[in-house]
């Protein structure tokens, strides 16, 4: 049974759709890279499986123990977040949200998981520093462990190193892939193909004519048209 | 301060309401400020209090001024839920319908209040209403342990819902994802501000509750660097601003709102002044 399967998921807004006839399926352990221009619907999709749209059509379903909101999210800083005045601590609890269910407050386990992530992305040091004075790359990794405390299955990354120069890129790709070996399963939106490929195991492309496949698949493919 | 003066005040009964109200008052809008003021959602404080005053005019119209509370809670609380719905479209647009709706309720609110006012002294209500000059030592019991009421009943949500009031706060879309139901938060945020922007109404009056909504969470942002801290620093100052405000205003005869603002602007400066002087240095 797969993580996610999705069947001719048509994407769009109040105006009309923007993708149709979508179908792919995310496993266990799979890195999917979502690859495509500005505007081809990656976001859309991202939101989508996340739950904070409606399909327009078709449906998205869950499996294998995988509730739609135990999903890890990394999404995209918004410019409230940029100066928001909270320490690494509380953004990073934040992640436990979803595991608060009737209880008002973050209970002992909580704050276990959440100091385990930490020490995961090796930001312990910056636990009680203020999240708005952390460079680019050490918010990005805040974000990540908040993703982290949400979920031990699924991690969904929006685009995750906009805005980080050559070597913080490297090195969050590369946090992500060992994120992948230890048995997360990732989806990526990306438009670094480079990385893509790299990286994933799995490519979903938004461009003109969808593809969907491993990425061995999307190569030869790509080595075809060419 | 003469403390023998002071203590002669504190005698009557309406000296001690007005100090209770304005403290719980106080308390509450700045708690709810932290979260306007990140929400970038300022300017609907201000908006609202122009609603509440329009509906204090209709009230006033309809000769229900003991039972003031049951017109004006209502509208401002749906004004409230109206503007918030309007949020989610185009950013400009929604400013100016905001715009549109606060001056029309402060036009119509007067123009209501003149031509229909039984009040011998048309001017120097909407001046009380506008400035809160007098209003919060003419409170009836009633109106104190409705104050109490709510300003015990927003502070107990604010701390019961303290984290996800963060999570909600600080990413919607990641609070949402993890299965929040947000706009239920944004309603219950847009509830409550409506409620604090009624009660201070009576503290401060219309004109000048923005004041007190923003001020004491920009001042504590200035100075602190967390969440916690910045909901704490924010109700002291604002609670310490409010009591000296209105001994001040006891003791000299300045009026109460206006006097509150001014130390809030106080606290602001030396808070500002303080802050880019360490800044400079460190």
């Amino acid at each position: 049974m797969s993580l996610i399967t999705c069947r001719d998921l048509v994407l769009g807004y109040e105006d009309g759709p923007i993708v149709r006839n979508l179908n792919f399926t995310v496993s266990k352990g799979d890195y999917l890279c979502i690859i495509g221009e500005n505007g081809s619907g990656k976001t859309t999709l991202m939101k989508t499986l996340l739950g904070l749209l409606k399909p327009y059509g078709g449906e998205v379903l869950f499996g294998d123990g995988l509730k739609q909101e135990m999903i890890g999210y990394l999404p995209q800083q918004t410019l409230v977040q940029k100066d928001f005045p909270a320490s690494v601590w509380e953004v990073v609890l934040s992640g436990r949200q979803n595991h608060l269910g009737k209880h008002f407050f973050y209970r002992k386990n909580d704050h276990e998981t959440a100091e385990k992530q930490m020490e995961r992305l090796q930001i312990t040091s910056l636990k009680k520093r203020s999240y708005r004075h952390l460079s680019g790359g050490q918010q990005q990794r805040v974000l990540l462990a908040r993703a982290l405390c949400a979920t031990d299955q699924l991690l969904v990354l929006d685009e995750p190193v906009t805005g980080l120069d050559s070597q913080i890129t490297r090195i969050m790709y590369d946090t992500i892939e060992s994120l992948h070996k230890d048995g997360m399963t990732v989806i990526m939106i990306s438009h670094d193909i480079d990385a893509a490929l790299k990286y994933a195991t799995h490519i979903l492309s938004l461009e003109d004519t969808h593809f969907f496949g491993t990425k061995e698949e999307y190569m030869k493919k790509k080595g075809e048209q060419a | 301060m003469n403390p023998a003066i002071l203590s002669e005040y504190f005698q009557y009964p309406f000296v001690r309401y007005a100090l209770i109200v304005g403290v719980l008052i106080s308390l509450c809008s700045a708690l709810l400020g932290v979260l306007l003021v990140l929400k970038r959602y300022s300017y609907i404080g201000d908006g609202l209090s122009h609603v509440a005053f329009g509906a204090m005019a209709v009230s006033a119209v309809l000769k229900m001024t003991s039972q003031k509370m049951l017109i004006i809670l209502p509208i401002t609380v749906a004004a409230a839920i109206l503007l918030l719905k309007r949020g989610r479209d185009a950013k400009i647009q929604g400013d100016a319908k905001l715009a549109m709706l606060s001056v029309s309720s402060l036009a119509i609110g007067y123009l209501l209040m003149n031509r229909f006012s039984a009040s011998a002294n048309v001017s120097a209500d909407v001046c009380s209403t506008l400035f809160g000059s007098t209003s919060i030592l003419t409170l009836t019991t009633g109106e104190v342990w409705l104050c109490i009421f709510l300003s015990v009943a927003v502070s107990a949500i604010y701390i019961l819902l303290y984290p996800r009031i963060f999570a909600v706060t600080f990413d919607e879309d990641f609070a949402r994802a993890s299965g929040m139901n947000t706009d239920f938060y944004n309603l219950l945020i847009a509830t409550v501000t409506a409620v604090i922007i009624v009660l201070a109404m009576n503290l401060v009056g219309s004109l000048l509750i923005s004041a007190l909504v923003i001020f004491p969470a920009i001042t504590a942002m200035l100075v602190c660097h967390d969440f916690r801290s910045v909901s704490i620093f924010s109700a002291v100052v604002s609670v310490a601003c409010a009591i000296a405000g209105m001994l001040t205003a006891i003791v000299f005869g300045t009026p109460v709102g206006s006097t509150i603002v001014a130390c809030d602007l106080a606290v602001f400066c030396i808070v500002y002044v303080f802050s880019a002087l360490k800044v400079g240095r460190g």
